[in-house]
């Protein structure tokens, strides 16, 4: 029998990893990754909470399938206006994209 | 329960008697019971995959108005192992700077994501892999990794001329799927569940009948799946050098040919299950197991062979005007088709079923009539806007 | 040590381990693919939480079609094949740091709650989740509002990633 804790604790990590993948990275495409991966983390809490509760409701899943909509949506609008910025800028390295710093 | 109706229990039972007697743990019995099944169904698959290579040449050649290959063995038999030796024993390139584990990973991928498709597919009333409640959503699943084996090929290949045919074959792949996934909804609608034994059992009239314009469908968005012609922008030979797997030779260029056939053939299977009855013939797959199976096999080639039908007689089809088909004419098709399907099958819920069958299949035969109106009436106007325009460029001669 | 915790941990290991790997490697196209060696994990995680329809859709969305994008992106965004310079940040350090007080925060968070170890209860007999799961998505008195936002929202953001990423000639 595998606990709660167990699967929290995998999303925790899995959170934390992909948080050190938007802090660190220069490439604006790779922090986008690390994105990926907190959102995937946090879905796999709303399936792990859905399960180790009243099976009967199925709130956790709903709201993991709307997640999935959500981060797909992102992702595509993020990518999309990656490749804008690369066209115009020729770069995608997030520090170099700073003609609005003051 | 005898040996010829429900052989896979009865063997499996047999052996779990065996193992225990001899002292070793149930669990570890059923472990074992499984690799084994799934050992003996991918042997079978790989014998299966060999002969559709003698298959694929023989019709072709038919289809060419030749004779194909006759001299190895009895009509050419021996053939698919003499092209396998030689495979096998010709020089394993890999091209410099090419990224090598990706490289090599690309075939193994490619071939994995279509031997995993047969893990749903009902050979029999009890002789499934796993009886899935979501098989129809599986086969998208499994289409979607070998989506990422071509990518991988074309781009791992170091070539200009892969990458562009990489990209090509994942941008008509990933289309492609979506018309896939509304018609697949619509033998789901019949049968209540997405599970292949169930839609498979609830076929007491073929859902082709019910859907024809859906097997349509179907069976042109799994021919833009596999690649296969007039789909193939992305591999013909004269187009872009065989696109993703010009770098590869030798066997892992044979995984790539043997996992497009054994796909094609897959799929053929898969069109039968869905709308042409799957192992139900009469009653037959009640009397033995294995004449399940063998209506299975025997409707899965009759779909090949329309597949190649297609194949050896269409022209390839311009990559701008396959994916303008497919956005602006199958998907909204199928869409329309999935709302009408829901829509008649709510409305006529208790009705007698020959006048549920008819009005269904007339239903289709409408829509399919106003969806090629309309393609022709835009047809139409296009051709007079560029008519209209040569006339000017004539009279200003 | 039951086969489950067993077959959970070997899981855990390998889509951490796949995490880990997207976000150091310098060449970006392995990192989408290390990518999807997580998705994969997490798909097979859910699997083991029973959600076989949640496992499925992650296959089809994220590694059939997100991945996919992703691997796009990086091959369109590069000025030549291979990758040069640094990829890290100045203050990956920092980052570092960070996430690691995160984790812990979350770690403690946990460990205040009472129902933390609390096991798998069992699945009720004949209970088909996936009819359930389409239940509350349509059913007026579950889900449907969220569910029409979402697909609203996709809408908008499939014209919006067009008209974004497209090349005025």
């Amino acid at each position: 029998m595998v606990p709660l804790s167990w699967y929290l604790i995998f999303a925790a990590l899995l959170f934390s990893i992909g948080l050190f993948g938007v802090l660190s990275r220069r490439n604006a495409v790779a922090i986008l990754l690390g994105i990926e991966l907190m959102l995937n983390a946090v879905n796999i809490n709303l399936a792990a909470f859905w399960r180790y509760g009243d099976v009967k409701q199925m709130t956790g899943q709903v709201f993991a399938i709307i997640v999935f909509a959500v981060a797909a949506a992102e992702v595509a609008v993020g990518l999309a206006l990656v490749i804008s910025v690369y066209r115009r800028r020729n770069t995608v390295v997030a520090d170099e994209i700073n003609m609005m710093k003051w | 329960m005898s040996f010829w109706n429900d052989p896979l229990k009865v063997a499996a039972d047999w052996l779990l008697g065996i193992l225990t007697s001899w002292g070793v743990s149930e669990i570890a019995a059923q472990i074992f019971i499984g690799l084994l099944g799934v050992v003996i169904l991918l042997s079978l698959l790989m014998v299966l995959d060999i002969f559709l290579v003698w298959v694929e040449r023989k019709v072709v050649s038919r289809f060419q108005d030749r004779i194909g290959p006759n001299r190895v063995g009895p009509f050419g038999l021996i053939q698919p192992f003499a092209d396998i030796i030689k495979l096998i024993i010709k020089e394993d390139t890999t091209p410099s700077d090419a990224d090598k584990v990706v490289y090599n990973i690309a075939p193994l991928l490619s071939m994995m994501s279509v031997l995993i498709l047969w893990a749903v597919v009902p050979l029999a009333p009890r002789i499934i892999g796993v009886d899935l409640n979501i098989g129809a959503l599986y086969i998208i699943a499994a289409g979607a990794i070998g989506t990422l084996s071509i990518i991988m090929a074309g781009w791992s290949s170091n070539n200009k001329f892969a990458l562009i045919g990489a990209f090509r074959q994942v941008a008509v792949m990933v289309s492609f799927e979506i018309p896939m996934l509304t018609v697949l909804l619509i033998p789901t609608i019949f049968a209540g569940s997405m599970g292949l034994n169930a839609i498979t059992e609830a076929q007491d009239i073929w859902f082709v009948w019910l859907a024809p314009l859906g097997a349509l469908i179907f069976l042109i968005a799994a021919i833009a799946e596999l690649g296969r012609a007039p789909f193939d922008m992305a591999e013909g030979e004269s187009e872009l050098v065989s696109g993703y797997n010009v770098e590869y030779s030798g066997m892992k260029f044979g995984m790539f040919y043997a996992g497009e056939l054994l796909h094609a053939f897959t799929f053929g299977g898969f069109w039968a299950i869905l709308f042409f009855g799957g192992y139900r013939f009469f009653g037959l797959e009640q009397v033995s197991a294995f004449l399940g199976i063998a209506v299975v096999l025997f409707k899965a080639f009759l779909g090949y062979w329309i597949i190649m039908w297609v194949k050896y007689t269409l022209l390839r089809i311009r990559i701008d005007h396959m994916l303008a088909f497919n956005w602006k004419f199958l998907t909204p098709l199928a869409f329309t088709l999935l709302m009408v399907v829901a829509l008649m099958n709510a409305l006529l819920a208790g009705v007698p079923p020959l006048f549920y069958v008819v009005a269904m299949f007339l239903s289709n035969v409408i829509l399919g009539w106003i969806a090629l109106e309309v393609a022709r009436s835009y047809g139409r106007k296009e051709r007079e806007r560029i008519e209209g325009v040569k006339q000017v460029v004539e009279l200003h001669h | 040590m039951t086969g489950e915790q067993i077959v959970f941990l070997l899981v855990a290991l390998f889509t951490l381990s796949s995490g880990v790997m997207v976000v150091t490697t310098r060449n970006l196209v392995h990192a989408a693919l290390w990518l999807v060696s997580t998705l994969f994990g997490v798909a097979v995680a859910y699997a083991l939480l029973n959600a076989a329809f949640l496992a499925v859709v992650q296959v089809v969305v994220y590694i059939g079609a997100i991945a996919i994008l992703f691997i796009f992106a990086v091959m369109l965004t590069r000025k030549e094949m291979r990758d040069q310079g640094p990829q890290m940040n100045q203050n990956w350090w920092a980052g570092a740091l960070l996430s690691v007080f995160v984790f812990v925060g979350l770690f403690f968070l946990l460990q205040g709650w009472s129902g933390l170890s609390r096991t798998a209860s069992e699945m009720p007999v004949g209970f088909d989740a996936i009819s359930e799961l389409g239940n509350a998505l349509i059913s007026p008195d579950a889900y449907v509002l969220p569910f029409e936002v979402a697909s609203v929202l996709l809408v908008a953001d499939l014209v919006g990633a067009v008209y974004v990423a497209f090349n005025r000639r």
